[in-house]
């Protein structure tokens, strides 16, 4: 680093900020570690190393979600991005247009339960299969951890276009089974040529859920396993000798010492759900049936598709984002008390 | 009391022997459910690779077949020779876009990410946990929102349509978790170790290459990963940016070629079959410092 006058200003600057900053427990001030001995003489050195990320996450993530307020303020549309037109600025009206529509109410509530439904379904299978790797033996448990976790790793568009293919009207499996299952169970002729992708929002997003839970139930399990392997085993043979059966141990026992762990997996379910883009852009086809919009459909539908609204599209965006981070805040918390942020 | 316990002892036995048998059942059942739940797993993975080696008659057949009975390159060999989405590109044209892509961006989320890790680990400064705050909050904002003004944002610095501009947003996206993963792994390097090689007169910069470096390398393994998923699966920024045909990368290939013919099952599936091999044999070679790295980056903090 150059040591120039401005940097040495700025250091001791840095300095006197820095001594009422208390240090606490076991850690060591990280003025006694060699690259801490390095920093006494430069106090601006983690300030520099942060610097290049700051600017990336800035420009990548924090300013355009400036812009997204901005522009819902805005009526912003094509004369705008051509710059024919100046912006104007029209105050809430785009959200008391978004307010007033009912293709939002409709893709709200898709959005809503679609999320409900996904978040459920996950969290249970995940938990189940976690509890299921914890009781296998050593070989078992790493191939199927392995298999699951091939899940996971599937790009969400092929998996997307597997799953279309699936539930496919011409030479998909799932239609050719519902066909051969008996009338009582609800099979017949009726599913030969049906249509699951432009038949409303529950068939296109049965598909939806069925992928998404198949893509992210490995990652709860697994998660749950590490916890579950935290957990001493004393503590179930104490519960066995008091006569507490499988459940009785799952509830007194699994369920409270996993309660951290299940808050974090439920709120960042919640989170990735409520935001699914990728897979049903492709199930619904590319924007084709407006019935069958959540959120994140109807707010790059709003923006990108002529005539371009991006105010309009601003608007649903930002409510998207601050009702995650309404969440986030819940699941920040939850990293707080969980002693992650120290 | 002697005879008492020789007529307890063969009880005992039985007992001992059915406790036994329960086990082994028990045992055998949780196998089962194991498999069931790896067959699961696996089936559309197995299904989508089937589907890719089957002819054309056999994929439309009224009665599906697990396996194809006379497997068949041609589905690879039209994806390959460009014939198949109707676009004369080859697949390599759009593998050779998402490769440069992502490892770029691999490159660039490491780095950046590691000289934050060990800004956050071992330095103690003002808005240090407001920094790692902020972490927590902007990884959660959605893509596709960000999409909207960053689309007008690339289109004034002519940045759309260009793959240099994807990897940039490709490592922003990818570094708050990639710190968040690495500073635990950084934190874990003994100081002691610093202070000795700065005893033997070690400066900071050979301090972190020879000393830092080897000992968080399972960490940018880790965070390798994260990012080399990130970058390969991105889909809306892809989809948003990218006009030229030859500049698609893998996710958008495939997805206008499902797009145009979504009936071609057997090209499409040995595009997705194509496009899904990297991430799955990274995966494999890393899983288990992955999932280390996952859990502790994500639950433990």
């Amino acid at each position: 680093m150059v040591d120039t006058v401005g940097d040495r200003q700025a250091a001791n600057a840095a300095g006197t900020r820095r001594t009422g900053i208390r240090r606490t427990g076991p850690q060591r001030p990280a003025g006694q570690s060699a690259l801490g001995a390095f920093m006494r003489r430069h106090r601006l050195a983690p300030y520099l190393l942060l610097l290049p990320s700051l600017a990336a996450i800035g420009l990548a993530l924090i300013w355009p979600t400036l812009q997204i307020a901005l522009y819902s303020l805005q009526n912003f549309g094509e004369p705008q991005i051509v710059g024919t037109e100046p912006a104007k600025w029209v105050g809430f009206s785009n959200f008391t247009t978004t307010l007033a529509d009912p293709e939002f109410w409709l893709s709200l509530r898709t959005t809503v339960m679609f999320a409900a439904v996904l978040v459920t379904l996950t969290m249970i299978t995940g938990t189940l299969v976690g509890l299921l790797l914890n009781r296998l033996g050593k070989r078992m448990a790493a191939f199927v951890s392995g298999a699951a976790l091939l899940a996971w790793a599937t790009p969400a568009v092929s998996a997307s276009v597997i799953f279309v293919w699936f539930f496919s009207p011409d030479g998909g499996i799932v239609n050719w089974a519902l066909e051969k299952l008996p009338h009582w169970l609800g099979g017949g002729q009726q599913w030969a040529q049906f249509n699951w992708a432009t038949n409303g929002a529950l068939p296109a997003y049965t598909i939806a859920t069925i992928l998404v839970v198949w893509q992210s139930f490995p990652f709860i399990a697994v998660t749950v396993l590490a916890g579950l392997k935290s957990i001493p085993t004393e503590l179930y043979e104490s519960a066995r000798v008091d006569g507490a059966g499988a459940w009785q141990g799952f509830r007194k026992i699994t369920y409270p010492m996993l309660k951290p762990i299940f808050l974090i997996l439920g709120l960042l379910s919640i989170i990735w759900d409520f935001n699914v883009f990728t897979q049903t852009y492709i199930i619904t086809g590319a924007l084709g049936n407006r019935d069958e919009y959540n959120l994140a459909l109807y707010s790059y539908s709003q923006a990108f598709q002529l005539p371009p609204a991006v105010g309009l599209g601003s608007a649903l965006a930002l409510i998207l984002t601050v009702i995650l981070l309404i969440i986030t805040i819940g699941y920040v918390r939850a990293n707080i008390k969980q002693g992650a942020v120290a | 009391m002697t005879s008492m316990s020789a007529r307890a002892a063969p009880g005992r036995t039985r007992a001992a022997r059915a406790a036994r048998r329960a086990k082994t059942t028990r045992r055998a059942m949780l196998n089962a459910a194991g498999l069931v739940v790896a067959l699961l797993a696996l089936f559309p993975i197995f299904w989508m690779i089937s589907t890719a080696f089957k002819p054309a008659t056999e994929i439309y057949s009224l009665t599906p077949h697990p396996l194809p009975h006379h497997p068949t390159l041609g589905n690879f060999n039209q994806v390959i020779n460009g014939q198949a989405a109707g676009m004369g590109l080859s697949f390599w044209t759009f593998a050779r876009n998402s490769l440069f892509v992502t490892v770029s961006a691999v490159v660039l989320a490491s780095a950046l990410s590691l000289l934050a890790a060990v800004a956050v680990a071992r330095f103690k400064f003002r808005l240090r946990t407001s920094f790692l705050i902020m972490l927590l909050i902007v990884q959660m904002i959605p893509a596709n929102a960000l999409v909207i003004p960053l689309f007008l944002d690339y289109r004034s610095l002519n940045l759309l349509d260009s793959l240099i501009g994807l990897i940039i947003l490709y490592a922003g996206l990818a570094l708050p978790i990639s710190i968040w993963l690495l500073r635990n792994f950084v934190a874990t390097v003994p100081r002691e170790l610093e202070e000795a090689a700065a005893l033997d007169g070690a400066g900071p910069v050979r301090i972190f290459w020879r000393i830092l470096f080897p000992l968080v390398a399972p960490g940018l393994v880790a965070v390798s990963t994260f990012a080399f998923i990130t970058a390969w699966n991105e889909f809306v920024f892809a989809l948003t940016f990218l006009s030229t045909q030859s500049k698609y990368t893998l996710p958008i290939y495939v997805q206008y070629f499902f797009g145009r013919n979504g009936a071609s099952w057997g090209p499409i599936m040995a595009a997705s079959t194509l496009y899904t091999i990297p991430p799955v044999v990274f995966f494999l070679i890393v899983q288990r410092r992955m999932i280390g790295g996952l859990v502790a980056g994500s639950v433990k903090g």
